[in-house]
């Protein structure tokens, strides 16, 4: 029962991670190794927003996912899109603003314990009989509406759909009027907001560390590999995989393997199904 | 509206298409200006130990010579072979442990130890590395960062393999000038050796999975293979580096699959000049004495680079070598349209 409840809350906690570089992949195909970083950010704004200014606590979240978006734009409208369609030159310029970003909080003392959010809700619920506490029940419903959100986003709005057109083909959506690199730009801002997101409901639970940039970066990248590059619903579903498979291995074998699992899900699905999951359109393009 | 347009035309020398062909052998001053780049590197390289003031900077050029070597590594597998590898400590750390471990757990000496290192460690990454190599894209990207941050947690925690505290007392290299010409000569060494093979049939086959996999799958070639005979012998380079750096630090941690050891060749590559073999190592000649002048500065350095790296590769992509080779090859002159 306990394993069911946490490889829930985990696994939509990795999905809520994994959305923003799938859906900036999917887009305009650039990896963004900075996603990483970027929640890190987001991290940091809130908490100084909330520590060092002083101001409330959701006027602060607000700010800081508002920043980190406009941080992601500014980043692929000064660097990335100068770069795009070299793939190595993305790569490696994506990695380093990563690098950097992060880095430089490392240098700045960042870390220990001295940097926490407050959870969003004190207290805790009991279901079944394993006490589950408010903030992950929080959790699991702000990322269901965020999916939601996104779905509707995509499905209804003009923006949604030109970066859905995009996402498909962009050739054929240049020719329709879309602004490919405008939408690029979005795409960014979205997805640098999602890893801001993911970083306000999830380091309430720990503390704010570096290291945490990387380890979302290595989540990411697994559960969007896992799920086929740049496929949304892959994404969520193989969070669901990795996440349950993660539980189970704290629970089998101990936590030190927790990240093991994650590489050896993208080893086997490179093996034995290389476009993911749920990547089928771009099979032929990714496969010599 | 008068507006004078102008543009930059480019010539080669008179004397670099004379030396193209059979008459470079012709007379001595197309046979030096042929031979003198080349020459000045060499000796140059060489006569660094000598003329380095303390004990200090001879062991900077040691350090140097060592991300050249992964410098030349992550240029041959990027701009050769189309493979962007962003854990060159992957290499660094497979190499010095095992180094570490046949010094220390079977005494065996450097002699033995360091081609072993380099021949089963290349064959250990390339096996790592196998199940990416199908594919085309970021995987294998994405892979080769893992795997460094992967492993150094892996030991971490398992502790095994003397854990965070690494593995001490290995044997270090008979004295310091064995140990600086033995890492300058590998380096000149795969240099040459590299620019050889790239020319070679199998490199134009490298250079073709790069341009155009599918022409080479056409022409009946296992890409696959072809690929991972690139990554053999990058990760050979690398792990060579990373047994040398074991055998010169006589010890062996984690902190051979931190970070610099993956951004530090690939600034190097892009300051020095992608694709050109020599650029990564000119790269690493500016770049590594420069880190060991900011070492007080911590991670800063690696703040520093990525900052270096991002601004080279958006403004100035080309990078010094070809920037110099375009001097040295060319005269310019603007005309009038």
């Amino acid at each position: 029962m306990d394993i069911l409840i946490y490889g829930t809350i985990n696994s939509i906690a990795l999905a809520i991670m994994a959305l923003g570089f799938a859906l900036v992949y999917g887009i305009s195909r650039v990896p963004n190794f900075a996603h990483g970083a970027l929640y890190v950010v987001c991290g940091f704004v809130t908490w100084s927003l909330l520590r060092g200014l002083g101001l409330n606590y959701l006027v602060s979240i607000i700010l800081a996912m508002i920043i980190t978006g406009v941080i992601g734009a500014l980043i692929y409208q000064f660097v990335l899109i100068r770069v795009r369609g070299m793939a190595i030159s993305e790569i490696i310029a994506s990695y380093a603003i990563g690098l950097a970003i992060l880095e430089g909080f490392r240098w700045g003392g960042f870390k220990g314990m001295t940097y926490t959010l407050p959870v969003f809700v004190e207290g805790s619920i009991t279901i079944g009989d394993i006490p589950v506490d408010l903030h992950r029940v929080v959790i699991v419903g702000i990322c269901a509406a965020v999916v939601a959100f996104l779905w509707l986003f995509t499905h209804y709005t003009r923006i949604g759909l030109a970066l859905r057109g995009m996402a498909q083909d962009e050739r054929a959506a240049l020719m329709l009027g879309i602004d490919s690199d405008l939408m690029a730009v979005v795409a960014m801002a979205v997805g640098s907001m999602l890893a801001g997101l993911a970083a306000i409901l999830l380091l309430p639970l720990g503390n704010i560390v570096v290291e945490a940039g990387y380890n979302v970066l290595i989540l990411a990248i697994a559960v969007c590999i896992v799920g086929g590059l740049g496929s949304w619903m892959g994404a969520v579903i193989a969070a669901f995989l990795i996440g349950f498979a993660q539980i189970l291995t704290v629970v089998y074998l101990g936590s030190h393997f927790q990240m093991v699992v994650a590489l050896l899900a993208i080893i086997l699905t490179l093996i034995l199904r290389p476009s993911g999951l749920f990547g089928k359109q771009k099979e032929l393009e990714e496969r010599v | 509206m008068n507006i004078e347009q102008r543009r930059k035309e480019r010539l080669d020398r008179g004397i670099k298409v004379r030396t193209d062909g059979l008459y470079a052998i012709m007379s001595w001053r197309e046979l030096s200006y042929l031979t003198l780049p080349r020459l000045v590197l060499i000796l140059g390289m060489l006569a660094l130990p000598l003329i380095m003031p303390s004990m200090y900077w001879q062991r900077v050029i040691s350090i140097v010579c060592i991300y050249a070597l992964l410098a030349l590594s992550f240029d041959f597998l990027a701009h050769f072979v189309g493979l962007v590898s962003l854990g060159g400590a992957l290499f660094i750390g497979v190499g010095g442990y095992l180094a570490a471990i046949m010094n220390t757990y079977f005494s065996m000496p450097p002699l033995l130890t360091i081609p072993i290192a380099t021949v089963v460690g290349a064959g250990i990454c390339t096996v790592l590395l196998l199940p990416c190599l199908p594919l085309r894209g970021v995987y294998f990207a994405i892979v080769s960062l893992m795997y460094p941050l992967l492993m150094a947690r892996i030991i971490e925690a398992l502790n095994i393999l003397g854990g965070t505290d690494g593995i001490m007392g290995v044997d270090s290299f008979a004295n310091r000038w064995i140990e600086q010409y033995f890492v300058i000569l590998m380096v000149l060494l795969s240099l040459f050796g590299m620019r050889r093979l790239v020319n070679l049939d199998i490199g134009l086959v490298f250079r073709a999975v790069k341009d155009n996999d599918q022409a080479v799958r056409a022409s009946g070639m296992n890409i696959t293979f072809y690929k991972a005979i690139a990554v053999f012998i990058a990760s050979a380079m690398g792990c060579l580096s990373g047994a040398c750096l074991v055998h010169i630090y006589m010890w062996s941690g984690i902190s051979q699959f931190a970070l610099d050891f993956s951004i530090i060749p690939i600034a190097a590559t892009v300051i020095g000049g992608a694709g050109t073999l020599v650029g990564p190592v000119l790269g690493c000649f500016i770049l590594v004495p420069i880190s060991e002048l900011l070492r007080d500065f911590g991670t800063l350095r690696i703040v520093f680079y990525s900052l270096i790296l991002v601004a080279f590769i958006v403004f100035r992509s080309e990078g010094v070598m070809v920037y110099g080779q375009r001097k040295y090859h060319q005269f310019e002159r603007w005309v009038k349209i």
